[in-house]
């Protein structure tokens, strides 16, 4: 399945946000664990995920520091600070609006017309 | 077997590296994260049981190219395009050390140049006053000399080269100085003009590091001739912003800033402004495109079609062209822009690309400007019987004759390069070899010209 790229970028934010929010973690690792949530259909490429981690850091979302952890290599991780956390709350609280909204609109969408695969998609 | 591929690995890593390393918009950090991204990748793909060839290909590509990596970065880090102006913006050590070291021995050179204009007045030489023809005469001694000092340091050249310097400068000081010519005579001005040329020159051979055989270090010279006029002419404009307000500011509370302005701001400003442009080219080199190559590719197609339209009109109104006396210098300058538009295209060329549609442009404006300067020699050999020859013609012929077979020679270069049949390597051989004539001419108008015309 596709997700266009303004949807992708839209919810690229929140994601790596509330990733980070349960712990600190590394960017090869953010990576794996948005596939995973999104079952492999949010496919973020490294040009993506890079510079919006130093965009948070610029302003001032997460930080980051390097870490060399006996017996492996020198890794940038990164950590949410507590103005990303607020950050965090506010994303959920409109993207929590927007996805009601969406409810709505796809179920009086269900009761006009039952849910039909249209033509274009059916070969994906 | 396992040692192997690793070590097959770990080249092709350090492959991979140095492409991002060559991306101005990834910073050294971002390339040690990102091949730690590569690496969690491979190592991922690895225990999936793929080969480590396998992997690292596989890995590279889900990275997608480079273009786009270092162009989504350079969104979110706009100012890195921006940043190394003036300093790296890295801490490279190596390149930072030899930054601190460079910066304050410019900063003495262009204090050097800026007390050297100041020095005379301590011997009762007033730049304000009648004394305007030693400074004048001078005026090159003042700069260039701290100029070669900052390059003779930063080349680390040898002694005999040192010796040569000094003894070069010794010249041009004794030249200046040394006739006694009035300050109305034609000599004067002649010297006056020349001599600031055959030093810029002597500049060179500090700016080669003494090395002044090799051709492509000519070309530096070349190159860093057009970049310093570019950066020198903004210093300037911003000088005279400052000018305008200290003088402005000043007359507000009543103070009048004139006398300081013109014996301290401006003097010695200009002065240390030569050896700061000089640095910042420098500086700069890597950083931006050169700036002269860029005018070129603007002004080479406008003044061909000027050119051109020239020697139409010339052809359709069949008029000779009238051969007043500054008519000569007029067409020198127009075969020094030339000359200089096809310097700078040619200091910017890739000498391995095939000919173009803009090098036959350049063809034609060199082959216009030819015709016409031909015409106007025309003209003007007739009549030189009716003037004579004095200083100024005799400069003024010279110099047209030194620029024509230059232009002359190179048009036929261009021919066979444009034909495809001579390397453009003999085109740019040939500019660089001919900057001996420029000093060599320049040297015999402020040392011979003098003695020639007895003074006048």
């Amino acid at each position: 399945m596709h997700i266009t790229k303004d949807l992708v970028a839209a919810s690229a934010t929140p994601l790596v946000l509330g990733i980070l929010a349960e712990g600190e973690s590394y960017g090869y690792a953010i990576l794996k664990q948005v596939n995973e949530l999104s079952g492999g259909r949010l496919e973020w490429t490294e040009g993506l995920l890079y510079p919006l981690l130093h965009r948070l850091e610029r302003v001032g979302h997460v930080e980051s520091y390097w870490q060399t952890p006996p017996g492996g290599r020198r890794r940038k991780y990164y950590r949410i600070t507590d103005q990303g956390r607020a950050e965090l709350v506010e994303q959920h609280r409109q993207w929590a609006a927007v996805v009601d909204a969406l409810r709505g609109v796809w179920n009086t969408a269900r009761a006009i017309n039952p849910i039909v695969a249209p033509a274009w998609e059916a070969g994906r | 077997m396992t040692l192997d591929s690793d070590s097959d690995l770990e080249g092709q890593i350090a492959q991979w590296r140095t492409y991002t390393r060559r991306r101005r918009e990834l910073h050294h950090a971002d390339t040690e994260e990102l091949e730690d991204h590569l690496r969690s990748r491979i190592t991922e793909l690895t225990e999936a049981g793929l080969r480590t060839d396998e992997a690292f290909l596989i890995a590279v590509k889900r990275m997608g190219s480079l273009d786009e990596l270092s162009r989504e970065f350079a969104r979110e880090h706009s100012e890195r395009l921006w940043k190394q102006l003036v300093l790296p913006g890295e801490p490279d050590a190596r390149a930072a050390a030899r930054t601190r070291r460079e910066l304050p021995v410019m900063v003495l050179c262009a204090a050097l140049a800026a007390l050297a204009i100041k020095v005379p007045s301590w011997f009762g030489f007033d730049l304000a006053d009648e004394d305007t023809d030693f400074y004048a005469r001078n005026l090159s001694l003042f700069a260039l000399p701290a100029l070669a000092a900052y390059f003779a340091w930063q080349r680390r050249v040898g002694v005999r080269v040192v010796g040569a310097l000094v003894a070069l400068f010794a010249l041009g000081g004794v030249a200046a100085n040394a006739y006694p010519l009035a300050g109305d005579s034609q000599s004067f001005g002649l010297t006056a003009i020349h001599l600031p040329l055959a030093l810029w020159l002597v500049v060179g051979v500090a700016y080669v590091g003494g090395d002044w055989r090799s051709e492509r270090r000519r070309m530096d010279f070349i190159r860093f001739t057009g970049e310093w006029v570019i950066y020198f002419s903004l210093l300037a404009l911003g000088g005279g912003v400052l000018t305008a307000f200290t003088a402005g500011t000043f007359r507000a509370i009543g103070i009048d800033a004139e006398q300081f302005i013109s014996s301290w701001l401006l003097p010695c400003g200009a002065m240390a402004a030569v050896v700061v442009s000089a640095w910042l080219v420098e500086a700069k080199q890597s950083v931006i495109e050169n700036m002269a190559p860029v005018l070129t590719r603007v002004f080479t197609p406008l003044f061909a079609a000027t050119l051109l339209a020239f020697l139409v009109a010339v052809v359709w109104t069949n008029s000779g062209i009238d051969v007043k006396r500054d008519v000569l210098i007029l067409f020198d300058l127009l075969l020094v822009v030339v000359l200089g538009l096809l310097l700078y295209a040619i200091s910017a060329r890739d000498p391995a690309a095939r000919p173009g549609l803009f090098d036959r442009l350049q063809l034609a404006l060199v082959v216009s400007a030819l015709v016409i300067d031909v015409l106007v020699l025309v003209a003007i050999t007739s009549r030189i019987g009716e003037w004579g020859f004095s200083p100024n013609k005799t400069a003024a012929l010279g110099e047209n004759i030194v620029l024509l077979t230059n232009l002359a020679w190179s048009a036929w270069l261009f021919l066979g390069f444009v034909r495809g049949r001579a390397p453009f390597a003999r085109l740019e051989r040939w500019q660089t070899r001919y900057l001996a004539v420029y000093a060599g001419w320049a040297w015999v108008v402020v040392l011979a010209f003098p003695l020639v015309f007895d003074f006048a």
